[in-house]
């Protein structure tokens, strides 16, 4: 396997112009650098604000690198033209989060996934074929294909979403939130369409969540992410289990464990340790 | 929603591509729409064969006929130059409808083309389209028409062609305004990363959603071709060779008191054409507006529906010692149904019963669909139109509220049953401050003073930890931030000393963190209070953390009910032993990418 990363991200700024004359534009992203090797699951965790979906748009040229790069298999693709980024659709795509607005609700699941097959010149029986392929390998019956959107529950578009990103065998895929929207035992069952595609493809993910369980669960590494930058970058298990950034470790004794007797418990250790770290931040005022 | 809840069948692949075709065909169901479409259909039919259905030359003049009666030779009569009217009529048709239809196919090529443009592309061209659609809408288009007709001539394909740029910005503002609302949509970020073109994009993914209002659009300027064109023609200022209903009203005008029989003709083809327009739009209109699902009203007198509430006992774990605190909230085979258009009742909730007891947080938890919020909405008996409880009981403190009246209903809402909302952004009226919100019920419920209960409501902003109550009671909702107005809501809900609290997902919108401090938050003013809470949520750490009591909710059912520490220690139903599996909190973390030999590559660790 390949050592050399495949996605490199270094000291990326993005900056949104803020409306009215004059104004400092919008810093959402303050010099972030990531990288991705062939194969693997970088998880981006943070909370609403933290950029991290900026992040997940910047590599996908829909947000606007103002310093920085994005190298993509040692080249620059923070600043190509639309025709340049087109050409990149067989190696980078995208699952987003919201599995209602990213399908066109007119169009039938057929017409979605031969859409990036057509741009690639693909014949129309073959288009044919490989759909019929990859709703087999999201799980989804065959006759999916002549129906619309709307026929088909938040998990089962979430998996069309998949089988769109997956139609031209992609490197990467940028998973922006795709489970947040569905049920708890969907997105169980989603995540592990994820781990399997992975595991039978070798595709790397940049996998974007706010919540740290599903992150944990998919990634072999975890950059956790907090106003614009990431606080802490490592081991899946370890960041995901004994934090060292004080961010990290708050937002981690923040969500609530499902077992009332450990939650007494992390209750007070999430107490514990918002009065230590305003103590520190007092002494650290002082001093 | 579980996943297979659409279960395909073969059958339904045909099914959808029926009803694909829905709008069209409900247009055509629609007694309006019907009658407009004959209409139109008819005058497109007799403008197209004009030539064959006329009897004579529209044009020839026969000194002899002048004003003629009807007679055989000349079915409708003649006119004041002795030409046949029925003949002009044709023709006429054939050029008005022509005209008005070339006028609005400039106006649409235009301003669709450029409000496509303008919308997906925005910067320099957006600004440009934006001046030029300001200015032409700044001038009196009649004028404008009367100047062209005096520079150019009387052309009516040239004039309509004029009268078309100045219909144009109508189309370039709807389409503007349709796109800039689609271009931000994650399918089309998603065809664009797919590779697809631009010009792709557009044509497929944009213009698919606009197709409806400009039709609409077009209908209804057509309307106003036919009729501008007519009284330019009426006016005398078109040409006088090409026939058209304007031309013919001014000819009968003339003649009124010798004729005024030939008034009639012109002036019904222009109004029946000019009505059907606007009625086949409005019918257009109206089926797109009933295909986004609009249930039919209940007729008063149908017949009762009998609910449905049998179904397996929930599982009911014993409880751990004797609870003395006395029932407030009792719910009894609630069902809960949506009438439907066809006439039938869906049901929802399908005979729930559950208990909370004086000062216990009672936790309603189960997936989407499950009718938890259902639920919840009918015991304040706020469910959306067309939903209403159609059997069972809720007796709220020894009082049914499944029968109260809407007045009752009134003086319990807010001062003995309060309600915490999922979005405390959309709950709060962006056009008054949050101190005004807070005090307008308190004076109301509690009939204190507005002195009083400004006092109270500073009190309570400090006591739901917002750092500066009075600069958030000044504020207006847009200048705070989600958690501290889901703070300000859960004020309002303690401040009229409501027994009951029903929170419905109160902390699913907001950041993790932020969910810790208003769990901390809820569950210290429950300590304080006393106050029974009703809470609605999916995720069981939300119930580890605050119930006593907890209901597992599958289908519109309680499948499993009992004290928290039992359930969660000691699940029975199989539905509620899924949920716990798909839990992901305790699952082990998937380690580092394996086969990377090389040991450079193993995960470093930073923590700035």
């Amino acid at each position: 396997m390949n050592a050399e990363p495949l996605l490199v991200i270094d000291d990326l700024v993005v900056e949104y112009a803020a409306k009215g004359f004059g104004k400092k534009p919008f810093r959402a992203l303050k010099g972030v650098s990531l990288d991705i090797r062939p194969g693997e699951c970088v998880g981006l965790v943070g909370e609403s604000g933290s950029g991290k979906t900026t992040l997940g748009r910047a590599v996908l040229g829909l947000a606007p690198v103002t310093e920085g790069s994005v190298r993509f298999k040692g080249k620059d693709i923070s600043h190509l033209k639309r025709r340049e980024r087109r050409a990149l659709a067989d190696e980078i795509q995208v699952v987003f989060q919201d599995p209602y607005s990213s399908l066109n609700p007119s169009l039938t699941i057929e017409q979605t996934l031969a859409e990036p097959l057509r741009v690639q010149n693909v014949s129309a029986a073959d288009a044919s074929k490989r759909i019929r392929g990859l709703l087999d390998q999201v799980g989804l019956p065959s006759n999916s294909a002549d129906r619309l959107p709307r026929e088909f529950s938040g998990g089962q578009r979430q998996r069309i979403a998949i089988a769109r990103a997956l139609a031209l065998s992609p490197q990467l895929i940028v998973c922006d939130e795709p489970v947040s929207a569905l049920d708890l035992s969907t997105q169980a069952r989603v995540l592990d369409l994820f781990k399997d595609i992975q595991e039978e493809t070798g595709v790397a993910y940049l996998f974007v969540s706010h919540d740290l369980a599903v992150v944990r669960h998919l990634s072999h590494r975890v950059a956790v992410m907090y106003q614009g930058e990431i606080v802490e970058y490592g081991d899946g298990g370890i960041v995901t289990s004994a934090p060292e950034h004080p961010y990290t470790q708050r937002l981690l004794l923040a969500a609530p464990v499902p077992d009332p007797v450990r939650q007494e418990q992390r209750r007070a250790d999430r107490r514990r340790l918002l009065d230590s770290q305003r103590d520190m931040e007092v002494q650290a005022g002082v001093a | 929603m579980s996943e297979s809840a659409t279960t395909p069948t073969p059958d339904v692949a045909t099914e959808v591509r029926a009803a694909r075709s829905h709008v069209g065909r409900r247009l055509l169901r629609n007694p309006t729409g019907l009658a407009a479409i004959i209409v139109l259909t008819v005058m497109i039919l007799l403008a197209i064969f004009a030539d064959v259905l006329a009897p004579m030359d529209p044009s020839k003049a026969n000194i002899q006929d002048v004003l003629a009666p009807a007679s055989d030779a000349h079915p409708l009569g003649a006119d004041s130059a002795g030409r046949d009217v029925l003949s002009r009529l044709l023709f006429a048709t054939r050029f008005s409808i022509a005209g008005a239809l070339w006028a609005v196919l400039i106006a649409a090529v235009i301003g669709v083309t450029s409000g496509l443009l303008a919308g997906y592309y925005q910067k320099w061209f957006e600004s440009v389209s934006v001046w030029v659609v300001s200015i032409i809408q700044a001038l009196p288009g009649i004028v404008v028409l009367l100047a062209a007709r005096a520079v150019i001539g009387p052309s009516i394909w040239l004039i309509m062609a004029v009268f078309g740029v100045i219909l144009a910005p109508a189309f370039y503002r709807l389409t503007y305004a349709a796109v800039v609302g689609v271009r931000n949509e994650l399918f089309v970020d998603a065809a664009r990363v797919a590779g697809v073109g631009d010009a792709s994009i557009i044509g497929r993914h944009i213009l698919s959603v606009v197709r409806a209002p400009i039709i609409i659009q077009a209908a209804l300027l057509a309307g106003i071709g036919i009729a501008v064109q007519s009284g330019l023609d009426f006016l005398g200022l078109g040409d006088t060779n090409v026939p058209t209903w304007g031309q013919m009203l001014s000819d009968a005008f003339s003649r009124m008191y010798q004729a005024p029989i030939l008034l009639i003709w012109p002036s019904l083809a222009i109004a029946l054409t000019s009505i059907s327009l606007v009625l086949f739009g409005n019918a257009l209109r109206d089926e797109l507006e009933r295909a986004a699902g609009k249930p039919k009203k209940r007729r008063r007198g149908a017949a009762a529906y009998v609910p449905d509430a049998s179904g397996p006992a929930p599982v009911t774990h014993v409880e751990d010692g004797d609870d003395a605190r006395s029932v407030l909230l009792q719910v009894d085979d609630l069902v809960v149904g949506y009438d439907q258009p066809g006439g039938g009742v869906k049901q929802v909730v399908n005979g729930v019963s559950l208990q909370v007891r004086k000062g216990e947080v009672h936790g309603l938890i189960g997936e989407s669909g499950s009718g938890k919020t259902q639920t919840a909405w009918s015991i304040l008996r706020l469910l959306p139109d067309g939903g209403r409880i159609v059997g069972g009981s809720v007796s709220f403190d020894g009082k049914d509220l499944a029968h109260s009246s809407e007045n009752e209903m009134v003086k319990i809402r807010g001062r003995r049953i309060a309600y915490i909302p999922q979005e405390p952004m959309s709950n709060l009226d962006p056009s008054f401050t949050i101190g005004s919100q807070l005090v307008e019920p308190m004076t109301v419920a509690l009939r204190v003073s507005r002195a009083e209960a400004r006092k109270r409501a500073l009190e309570l902003l400090a006591r739901v930890g917002i750092p500066n109550p009075q600069r958030t009671f000044d504020s207006y909702p847009h200048e705070v931030s989600g958690g501290m107005a889901q703070r300000v809501l859960i004020a309002g809900a303690v401040s009229c000393e409501a027994d009951l609290i029903i929170a419905d997902e109160p902390t699913t919108a907001l950041d993790v963190t932020v969910q810790a401090d208003i769990l901390d938050l809820l569950r210290d003013l429950q300590n304080d209070l006393h106050v029974a809470v009703l809470i609605v949520t999916h995720n069981f750490g939300v119930v580890a953390d605050l119930c006593d009591r907890v209901s597992v909710m599958q289908d519109g059912r309680i499948v499993e009910t009992g004290p928290a520490r039992s359930i969660f220690r000691d699940p029975q139903h199989p539905y509620t032993r899924s949920l716990f599996d798909a839990i992901l909190e305790d699952g082990a973390a998937r380690g580092p990418l394996a086969h990377s030999a090389d040991r450079n590559t193993l995960p470093e660790r930073s923590a700035r």
